[in-house]
């Protein structure tokens, strides 16, 4: 296992919509999600993912609710919303342009 | 509705802001558990697990405070934090907030009354149906003397110039005109001011009465049924706003007229003294209806649409030369002339509300430049502060935005305070000033606001950008540094302060000398020789209905039996009667011909102003005579075509020969030209203060010439004040006639100072807000010299200490405030003579150059400076030089 890398620019957002996506998850738990699924590549910067949960509240992408967790704490729960689901898929299929530019730039050249 | 949401959001984090931030740190809390209990599952002990958790974590508070940086409340939370720091700072030295605040209120105040009047005087449209595209059409005036200009139109050229013109979609005519209003139930009489307007004025204007109807084509003719058209001024004055009068009759110069409606409330043209209409052609004989020489009324038209008003006044102008042509021995204009209506109501307003604005628009950049200067003295005195702070990590950005912060609480607390000054002087000018058309309009609305709040910001930024950059620059951080000793550190300031300083005296300079230029000239109108005594003088018009006054036998009778009654009153000296006094307008001229002169080759006919007089009228107002006689007593009833000239008459048609036993040759409205034999020459009388004299023709009151007999001012001089007779002439013409209503019961001072009036106003403004610089700039004097001293203290002391002596010391304090003042004063004088040159129109009998108001505004600007520099140099010369070194 390398290092783990810092975010693709940008990416964050695409990476958070994408996790609570399934089911409405609690901070701390996306960020553990998104380090799991990309086997321990991504590392989700503490520092940015709070920013970056109350810039997509705020954009009315994702909506906070205060609910107990399994072991009876109460947590912040986010969840997507409609416009949030919305600008899911512009962020995957703009996500997937760009990788797809990349490839092909790193394969044929 | 994603919009609402963030709405919803922004307001919650705007409102709720401490439990949201008390659950983001709930939130924080609960990752940081989450990791320290993975972290423990892993194997680490308690104490280990937390400090690896929070290491993964990083710093809280700043992870804190960039979540709320997403909140788009930020700026607020820094500008709150801003406002309360200033405000903190302005609180603890309350001298310099006061001064400042009431200094920027004086400037922004000012400036909002003004502009509220300019914007609705000079930019609202009239308020008529689409008023771009109103013009007025005029003859075009020449005269050898007095220039080009605009002349009044004769009612023969208006119709022919309806008829056969196509520019314009209609052309309507309107002329002034009086009446005596009868009283009715016990109600005086009074004489009313009215106009006469063409049927189709009301519908080119897009005016809908309030109550009735408008004129028709038929009502709008020579003798035509009388019908009348109320204002809205009269109809709630007079008939208490009942509109059962409209189908009434009311008597007019006891004539009845059918009330027929009324107009709206908004309609105030030509003013708002207007209180009647009648139809245009029912103010006219069937003679001056048809005359092409008759100039006494108003053209409005309207262009069509895509048709230029350069194209429609040629076609106008071609169709006048023909009428020229036609009409070769009367005055009949050549061509004819227009202008925007608009152009046309404020024409005489413009050029003082603009120099007034300009007065206004100066005095506030000096209040801005007093403010920016104080700042620069404040921020001078928290120099150690700045620097500690900027040591400390202030950014030079936020530095400058917290100085700023200061400057705005300022200008935004003047700026309030400005708009209640403003609310107040604002209607209190709108009501007083007496020349000012479309008063009504004049109103403080969402614009003016909108501009006042331009102007906080703006002032804001005037007054506190310069001090804060400075505050803040390089230099100011090497302070700390500094040995209190040195002032290395402050010297670009002083620099800054004086240069500012400068600006400041050279903006007073140019105000003060545009004030006293119109002050003096405004003085000059009011000492102005009328030709006459005009002391102890009161004159009263009054006007004889012709239905009643029908004979000239009636109309004398009348004249004669007043005057005897008057001369009779205790107090009164004498008495006589005139048709205009000295200086009470131009009322009315007339072209003539010397039958003894060749027939001029010009096509320019000479004419004067026409004046009736009673023989006593001459001594009563001490006129000179110059050469031959006045009228007997036998020829003032008689029509002996006998006239006096008067001496510029004299001067300019008979330069080289005696005008006595020649003739001039007047048509007025009688079929043949008739011939006046002159039989005396008197002085030069002014017949407006502004205006240069011209020759004047005097015929006999009492002779029964058209026009002169059915009103007359009686002149009344009194041993005592003439005020104290006023009502006992009143109750004479009362009893000889109770229906007669007189009016214009003044003294001739008042005369004087009525047709000043409006130069007085705008002289005492600009001289007003000139004084008011001054004051300011002596404050900004005051205020730099007294930092300056303050800085070199020690400098001072040590040079006292070496033997300095006290004229010395005084010599070099006076200088360095005094070399900003001349340097400024050079300036200013340059910037003066040059708006000299452009205010050159407003002004009478003054030259833009002239060398007194040099002088006396130089004078008074030394003073003043002196003033402002000794205090603080006396304090220098107090200076202990013991005292000054122990600071050290």
């Amino acid at each position: 296992m390398g290092k783990p890398s810092d975010l693709v620019q940008g990416t964050l957002d695409l990476l958070i919509l994408k996790t609570i996506a399934l089911e409405p998850m609690h901070g701390w738990a996306i960020a553990k999600r998104i380090q799991q699924i990309s086997n321990e590549v991504l590392q989700v910067q503490q520092g940015s993912l709070y920013p970056a949960l109350h810039r997509l509240e705020q954009q009315a992408w994702i909506r906070a609710k205060w609910t107990e967790t399994e072991t009876g704490r109460q947590a912040k729960f986010y969840s997507l919303t409609a416009a949030g689901r919305a600008q899911l898929e512009r962020e995957k299929e703009s996500w997937s342009r760009l990788s797809n530019a990349i490839n092909l730039v790193v394969e044929n050249v | 509705m994603r919009w609402i949401q963030r709405l919803r959001m922004a307001m919650l984090m705007l409102f709720r802001r401490s439990s949201e931030t008390a659950r983001l740190d709930q939130e924080m809390q609960f990752h940081l558990d989450q990791q320290i209990a993975e972290n423990i599952a892993a194997g680490m002990a308690a104490d280990q697990a937390r400090s690896a958790a929070l290491r993964t974590f990083g710093n809280p508070t700043l992870l804190h405070d960039q979540a709320r940086s997403t909140w788009s409340w930020s700026w607020l939370e820094k500008f709150t934090r801003d406002v309360r720091y200033g405000a903190r700072t302005l609180v603890r030295s309350p001298g310099f907030a006061i001064v400042a605040v009431l200094v920027m209120a004086l400037g922004i105040g000012a400036t909002t009354s003004l502009f509220t009047i300019v914007r609705a005087v000079l930019l609202k449209p009239l308020p008529f149906h689409d008023p771009n595209n109103l013009v007025m059409v005029y003859e075009h005036f020449h005269d050898n003397q007095l220039g080009d200009g605009f002349n009044v139109v004769a009612p023969g050229d208006f119709r022919d110039w309806r008829a056969h013109t196509n520019g314009y979609q209609d052309m309507a005519a309107w002329r002034e005109y009086g009446f005596n209003l009868a009283g009715e139930h016990a109600e005086l009489p009074e004489v009313v001011k009215a106009a006469g307007g063409s049927w189709n004025l009301f519908p080119l204007l897009g005016i809908q009465m309030a109550h009735g109807r408008s004129f028709t084509p038929e009502e709008d003719q020579v003798g035509a049924n009388h019908v009348v058209l109320l204002t809205w001024n009269i109809f709630q004055r007079r008939f208490a706003g009942d509109a059962s009068i409209v189908g009434k009759q009311v008597r007019l110069d006891s004539n009845p007229y059918t009330v027929i409606g009324v107009l709206p409330a908004s309609f105030t043209y030509p003013d708002s003294k207007t209180q009647v209409w009648v139809p245009y052609a029912q103010t006219l004989t069937a003679r001056q209806y048809d005359a092409h020489d008759n100039h006494q009324s108003l053209v409005i038209a309207r262009l069509k649409p895509g048709v230029t008003a350069t194209s429609a006044l040629a076609q106008v102008s071609a169709l006048q030369y023909q009428l020229h042509l036609a009409n070769a021995s009367k005055p009949v204009a050549e061509s004819a002339v227009s202008r925007p209506m608009i152009d046309d109501v404020v024409l005489d307003i413009k050029t003082p509300l603009t120099v007034l604005f300009c007065a206004v628009g100066c005095m506030l950049l000096i209040a801005c430049l007093n403010v920016s200067n104080l700042f620069v003295a404040r921020s001078a005195a928290r120099r150690k502060e700045i620097a500690v702070r900027g040591a400390l990590g202030g950014t030079r950005l936020t530095l400058i935005r917290e100085l700023m912060t200061e400057s705005l609480l300022i200008c935004t607390a003047g700026g309030v305070l400005g708009l209640a000054i403003s609310a107040l002087t604002t209607r209190w000018l709108a009501t007083h000033w007496d020349a000012l058309p479309r008063a009504e309009v004049v109103r403080m609305d969402v614009p003016v606001l909108a501009f006042s709040m331009g102007l906080v910001v703006l002032t804001a930024l005037l007054a506190g950008l310069l001090p804060a950059i400075s505050a803040t620059g390089k230099m100011a951080f090497g302070v700390l540094q500094e040995s209190s000793r040195s002032v290395g550190g402050s010297t670009s300031r002083a620099t800054m302060r004086k240069t500012l300083l400068a600006v400041e005296i050279a903006l007073t300079v140019i105000l003060l000398f545009s004030a006293a230029l119109l002050f003096k000239s405004f003085m000059h109108l009011r000492t102005t020789d009328l030709g006459c005594v005009t002391d102890r003088v009161l004159t009263i018009k009054y006007g004889l209905p012709e239905n009643q006054y029908n004979t000239r036998e009636k109309v004398v009778a009348f004249h004669e039996s007043l005057l005897e009654k008057v001369r009779r009153l205790p107090g009164v000296t004498s008495a006589a009667l005139v048709s205009t006094p000295p200086g009470g307008g131009y009322e009315g001229d007339d072209v003539f011909t010397i039958p003894e002169h060749p027939p001029a080759a010009s096509v320019l006919q000479d004419d004067a102003i026409y004046r009736s007089a009673d023989p006593e009228y001459f001594k009563v107002m001490q006129i000179p005579l110059i050469s031959g006689r006045v009228f007997t007593d036998q020829e003032r009833l008689t029509r002996d075509h006998y006239l006096v000239v008067s001496k510029k008459l004299a001067d300019q048609y008979f330069s080289s020969d005696n005008p006595i036993g020649r003739h001039i040759r007047v048509s007025w409205d009688t079929p043949e030209p008739e011939n006046y034999e002159i039989i005396g020459v008197v002085g030069d009388t002014v017949y407006d203060v502004a205006q240069p004299i011209k020759p004047t023709m005097y015929f006999p009151i009492l002779s029964g010439l058209p026009n002169q007999v059915s009103s007359a001012t009686i002149m009344v001089r009194t041993a005592g004040d003439p005020l104290l007779v006023s009502v006992p002439v009143q109750k004479q013409v009362a009893a000889l006639d109770p229906s007669l209503p007189v009016y214009d019961v003044l003294t001739m001072q008042q005369i004087l100072g009525k047709t000043t009036a409006s130069q007085s106003f705008s002289a005492t403004l600009t001289l007003a807000f000139a004084l008011l610089s001054l004051l300011l700039a002596a404050i900004g004097l005051y205020g730099v010299l007294s930092y300056l001293i303050s800085q070199r203290i020690t400098e001072i002391g040590i040079r006292v200490a070496l033997g300095a002596q006290r004229s010395q010391v005084l010599r070099l304090i006076l200088l360095d405030g005094l070399r900003p003042v001349f340097l400024g004063l050079l300036i200013g004088l340059a910037g003066g003579a040059v708006v000299g040159t452009l205010i050159r129109s407003i002004l009478f009998g003054t030259s833009p150059y002239d060398p007194v108001v040099f002088a006396a505004m130089i004078v008074s600007l030394l003073l003043t400076a002196v003033a402002a520099c000794a205090i603080p140099a006396l304090r220098a010369l107090k200076i202990d030089p013991m005292q000054a070194l122990r600071t050290e």
